[in-house]
């Protein structure tokens, strides 16, 4: 009897369903994404125990940098652009259509008014230069800028919730700075931005179920 | 394995002339495609699972209302917690007079610093006596004081503090002057700094451990 042939077998292994399922995947991550916006500083957050998420609608951000400067966004564009109109009116400046729709993408308000011209003229490549050198959103008593785009903001959007956004580091003096401007505001209710840590009230309650 | 696509009428033709049949294989190489995917997996995995931030809500009282309150309120010293929050991430706190003095303590941050103390402090307010626990079962206030150099972290650090601790009743105020002698004193008398600094690390030692 002659010896049995061994089937030759392919090496090459269909690869349609994993390509499939990496495409899948790929729709899925790409559908869920979101960037993160480009803020005026990179801040570092502190870990708390809260679990509520951050809304992304009606959110007005305070931006508070670890020296202490103060930035201050809101989230739709439509609500900055108006912002910046009543505001415009208020300190007798005038904005071109060309500069309103440059501020409508910026996500925070990142120099004092009076420099907001020039920053805007500024090419993108420039700007983060300024934002360092420049002293951000005034928040002293003698020049509240921050209370002042608050309140424009507040009333072209009155449905706008209120978020502290500040690096671990930032000296608490900064913040009292701002929780005063709040308060003068009847602004009592807000949130603290953090990124979230472990209870560890329920870390004890597992452990000691398991064991 | 070479890539070949849509050739197979051309194959079947040029077979029946030749009178061999020729098979054509409709398979395609998918390896540069797989390649490519999960390139691009890779890279949205890695910019989706950054951390969510979360929202810790605070609220603070209207500017009126607090007013008000001091005026009406006496509060018993010997329910009030306070904590003076400094620079260096350090505590100091006291609990009510011994002869009319004011006794500080040091602590540190966590579970076996600032957490310990409140959670004792609060059962010697209930056992003391001096307040009837059916009409408010937990009676400790907590008065937290930030100095000007304390940092943003220290704030959230003890406001998560009295979450942890379900402490329902705290406020946060700004030390005042006599607060910033009583810790100026009592850092003097201790010869501080360097014994705090030991304490400090036994502390975070036992903490550690």
């Amino acid at each position: 009897m002659p010896k049995a042939k061994v089937a030759r077998k392919s090496t090459a292994i269909d690869m349609t369903p994993m390509v499939d399922l990496a495409f899948l995947l790929i729709t899925f991550f790409m559908l869920t994404v979101k960037f993160r916006p480009q803020e005026a500083v990179t801040v570092i957050l502190p870990p708390s125990i809260a679990t509520t998420p951050v809304p992304n609608v009606d959110l007005l951000t305070i931006l508070i940098g670890e020296d202490g400067k103060v930035y201050m966004g809101v989230s739709d564009q439509n609500t900055r652009r108006a912002m910046l109109e009543a505001v415009a009116q208020e300190r007798n400046i005038t904005f071109t259509e060309e500069e309103k729709k440059k501020f409508a993408v910026l996500e925070q308000v990142p120099v004092p008014i009076e420099e907001l011209k020039r920053f805007l003229a500024l090419r993108p490549s420039d700007r983060e230069a300024y934002i360092k050198k420049s002293k951000g959103v005034p928040v002293d008593s003698a020049d509240n800028q921050l209370q002042m785009w608050m309140l424009r903001a507040r009333l072209s959007n009155p449905n706008l919730r209120i978020a502290i956004k500040a690096d671990e580091k930032t000296p608490y003096p900064a913040i009292r700075q701002v929780i005063k401007t709040l308060k003068k505001q009847k602004a009592n209710r807000f949130n603290l931005v953090t990124i979230q840590e472990a209870d560890p009230r329920k870390q004890k309650a597992t452990s000691s179920s398991q064991s | 394995m070479a890539a070949e696509v849509g050739g197979g009428d051309s194959g079947k033709k040029k077979g029946k002339k030749k009178g061999r049949k020729k098979k054509a294989n409709p398979r395609i190489d998918m390896t540069p495609m797989v390649d490519l995917g999960f390139l691009l997996l890779t890279f949205f995995v890695l910019t989706t699972t950054m951390s969510t931030p979360v929202a810790m809500p605070v609220v603070v009282p209207a500017e009126k209302q607090e007013e008000q309150k001091t005026e009406q309120e006496k509060i018993s010293e010997e329910k009030v917690l306070f904590l003076y929050l400094t620079g260096k991430d350090r505590i100091y706190w006291y609990r009510g007079r011994e002869n009319n003095e004011v006794k500080l303590n040091y602590t540190t941050y966590g579970d076996k610093g600032v957490r310990e103390v409140i959670y004792k402090e609060r059962e010697k307010v209930k056992r003391s006596g001096l307040f009837d626990l059916s009409k408010d079962p937990d009676p400790m206030i907590v008065m937290i004081k930030l100095s000007d150099d304390a940092s943003y972290r220290n704030m959230v650090d003890i406001l998560d503090e009295m979450n942890i601790t379900d402490q329902k009743k705290y406020m946060l105020l700004d030390m005042e002057k006599a607060d910033i002698e009583i810790v100026q004193d009592y850092e003097k008398n201790m010869n501080l700094p360097s014994s705090i600094e030991k304490s400090l690390a036994n502390l975070a030692k036992s903490g550690a451990s």
